[in-house]
């Protein structure tokens, strides 16, 4: 059967275009406008080609802001999504208990950003703070607003409560759609715990585990409210990571152009690995 | 390889079933003979599958006790009974190669890797696998999927029974007969305990050398497809087996006499009925003679089938399906004979016996 060629369907996509071209990419092209050139009072702008970017990728600020930016979403990734896969795996399949196990899961992903900082801000004081206070009075030396190590351990900690029911929403969802006779076989197959994981329910939930790696990495990359709320940045510039290192260029410093450049290979990176970790993980699946 | 007995098996999936209804198998008592090759046969939510899961283990039964060769098996699992099976839609561990797919049941149970290649490229032979074998088995087609899983099933030469839970649902028509021609060798090969699940008269007919016809819940008869065809035991059998099904009418019986509601004629012998049972009379479609004499029908239509016409009628009101060669055909003033000793007399949907 010959199928008649017709594109002008693509006329419908039309105000779509238009409206992710106002939202996004005249945006972002002010972005790219700052970036190359160089900025003065009274709205006076000069051409500058590749000199912002040269500039921000030799500079040390920007090359620690992003060691502590990929080591932070490193670890919040090494610890998430395997703690989130074995939440899944030990919460319930059915009944009154499962819907309590999600709605308990669900709870830290409905508190924003800025509250999630300001309460750990205070519960990890040292002097008044339950974790602070408690972690002190067993011994342990711990000031978050002193000491990079729990200014560290603070931030992770409170990533990880308030992320890794993401990963285990999505790997529980997973989990469930495999299908009863999975389990059944594997028991006629005399398959232990261990292998049902890893040759039954892993496979399945790749898909899912993709997913939330992605969603994982790309807002850890981008994580910005929390740790401000909580140390600032600090101490010194310990937990600066890049979108703080961005927002103190752009806003606080009014290094425009440096910003621009910063925001641009900020954002292609984001992508980059994004792009990577996609085509390395569904590489040889059909369709 | 085992007899498997089943004793007094009752099963439900409520908590405390207080009423017959409550169980989704009734009363299952019977013997699966060492080395027999078995179909159980029924409608969609009969318990087939239910009676197939509590053998193999992965359902604990409510009520009652499972031996193989007279040791209780009650309370093990699956893999404490050594028993295969082959689920209806196929099941294979993706990310595994065809040869590890087979290889798997096999590993689990710590069979040396020599005894797991020989086994392994043995029954992917005897299933045309081999040239998939180095093949992951995500990929395959849906029937080349439920070979593996078949495969799976029958690479353990060990097993106390094979269990297959419909398995040719998702198979092409054409492969579908290869491959019960297949389970059948294998059978004979092997002579391991079978039981076969399947919904389709035809498969569990070729297959089995017994056939267990299960409806709601309760075994209705066990027989050779013979049996099920000259004396279902059961309306529902007569219903069930053959197509069309067997007649089923209305039916007054006094002595000898039986009366379809101005119609009387003489049965073979006097049916041995208790007082104020409902009684039907059953006759197969193929032991009806259409002809001049008996008694009058009134004909709606014929049917074509190829090697044979379905006459569908009316006695007395109640549709009857008649059989007749493929160059006969219906007279003007049809009346049907039925044969004598092929009449079932039915009481309460139970066949009873003729005496003299």
């Amino acid at each position: 059967m010959n199928k008649t060629q017709n594109n002008k369907a693509w006329f419908l996509v039309l105000p779509v275009l238009a409206i992710v071209s106002l939202n996004a990419i005249v945006p972002l092209m002010t972005v790219v406008n700052y970036s190359v050139q160089e900025t003065f009072g009274n709205n006076l702008f000069f051409f500058e080609g590749v000199r912002w970017f040269r500039e921000v990728l030799d500079s040390e600020r920007f090359q620690d802001s992003l060691l502590r930016q990929f080591s932070f979403t490193g670890i919040i990734l090494a610890i998430e999504i395997p703690l989130g896969v074995a939440i899944a795996l030990s919460m319930p399949k059915k009944g009154i208990w499962a819907s309590v196990c999600l709605v308990l899961m669900s709870l830290p992903l409905l508190i924003p950003w800025n509250v999630v900082g300001a309460m750990w801000n205070i519960f990890a004081l040292p002097d008044i703070g339950l974790l602070g206070y408690t972690l002190n009075a067993m011994g342990f030396d711990y000031n978050f607003t002193r000491q990079a190590i729990s200014a560290w351990f603070t931030v992770i900690l409170m990533d990880v409560w308030h992320w890794t029911s993401l990963v285990v929403l999505l790997a529980y969802a997973g989990l469930r759609s495999i299908d009863d006779s999975y389990y059944q076989a594997a028991r006629i197959d005399g398959a232990s715990k261990w292998a049902v994981f890893l040759y039954i329910q892993l496979p399945k939930l790749k898909h899912v585990l993709t997913l939330a790696f992605l969603l994982r990495f790309i807002d850890s990359f981008m994580i910005y409210t929390e740790p401000f709320v909580l140390t600032g940045g600090g101490p010194g510039n310990t937990t600066t990571f890049l979108s703080i290192d961005l927002v103190k260029s752009a806003l606080g410093e009014f290094n425009l152009g440096a910003a621009g450049a910063m925001s641009l290979i900020y954002f292609l990176m984001t992508l980059l690995v994004c792009w990577l970790f996609y085509t390395l993980a569904m590489r040889g699946e059909e369709r | 390889m085992a007899r498997i007995d089943l004793q007094h098996l009752k099963h439900s999936y409520i908590e405390n079933p207080m009423v017959e209804d409550d169980y989704a198998l009734k009363e299952v008592h019977y013997t699966w003979e060492d080395g027999g090759a078995y179909a159980l046969l029924g409608p969609s939510g009969c318990g087939k599958t239910t009676l197939l899961n509590i053998i193999s283990g992965l359902l604990r039964v409510s009520e009652g006790k499972i031996l193989f060769d007279g040791k209780d098996v009650t309370a093990l699992q699956p893999e404490g009974r050594n028993i295969a099976q082959v689920f209806q839609f196929p099941v294979v561990y993706d990310t595994m190669s065809v040869h590890d797919n087979l290889a798997f049941p096999l590993r689990n149970r710590g069979v040396d890797e020599d005894e797991v290649k020989r086994r392994v490229s043995e029954t992917l032979d005897m299933l045309d696998l081999t040239k998939w074998s180095e093949k992951k088995a995500r990929g395959l087609t849906a029937d080349v999927k439920q070979k593996i899983s078949l495969g799976r099933g029958m690479v353990r030469s060990d097993v106390n029974a094979i269990l297959f839970d419909e398995p040719l649902t998702v198979i092409d028509p054409h492969l579908k007969w290869q491959l019960r021609s297949q389970l059948k060798l294998l059978h004979k090969q092997f002579g391991h305990t079978m039981v076969y699940v399947t919904h389709d008269q035809t498969e569990a007919l070729t297959f089995a050398d017994k056939v267990v016809v299960m409806y709601e819940g309760e075994i209705v008869q066990i027989g050779t497809p013979e049996e099920l065809f000259e004396r279902p035991s059961h309306t529902f059998v007569g219903y069930f087996i053959g197509s069309p099904g067997m007649n089923v009418l209305p039916v007054n019986i006094e002595g000898r006499t039986a009366r379809i509601g101005g119609t009387e004629f003489e049965l073979a012998g006097t049916p041995e009925l208790k007082p104020g049972v409902r009684t039907d009379l059953g006759i197969r479609p193929e032991f009806i003679v259409l002809g001049e004499k008996g008694i009058p029908v009134s004909v709606q239509k014929v049917e074509d089938v190829g090697h044979h016409k379905i006459v569908r009628a009316a006695i007395e009101g109640q549709d009857i399906s008649i059989v007749i060669g493929e160059s006969a055909s219906v007279p003007a003033d049809p009346h049907v004979v039925f044969d004598r000793e092929r009449v079932s007399i039915y009481a309460d949907d139970w066949r009873v016996e003729m005496g003299g």
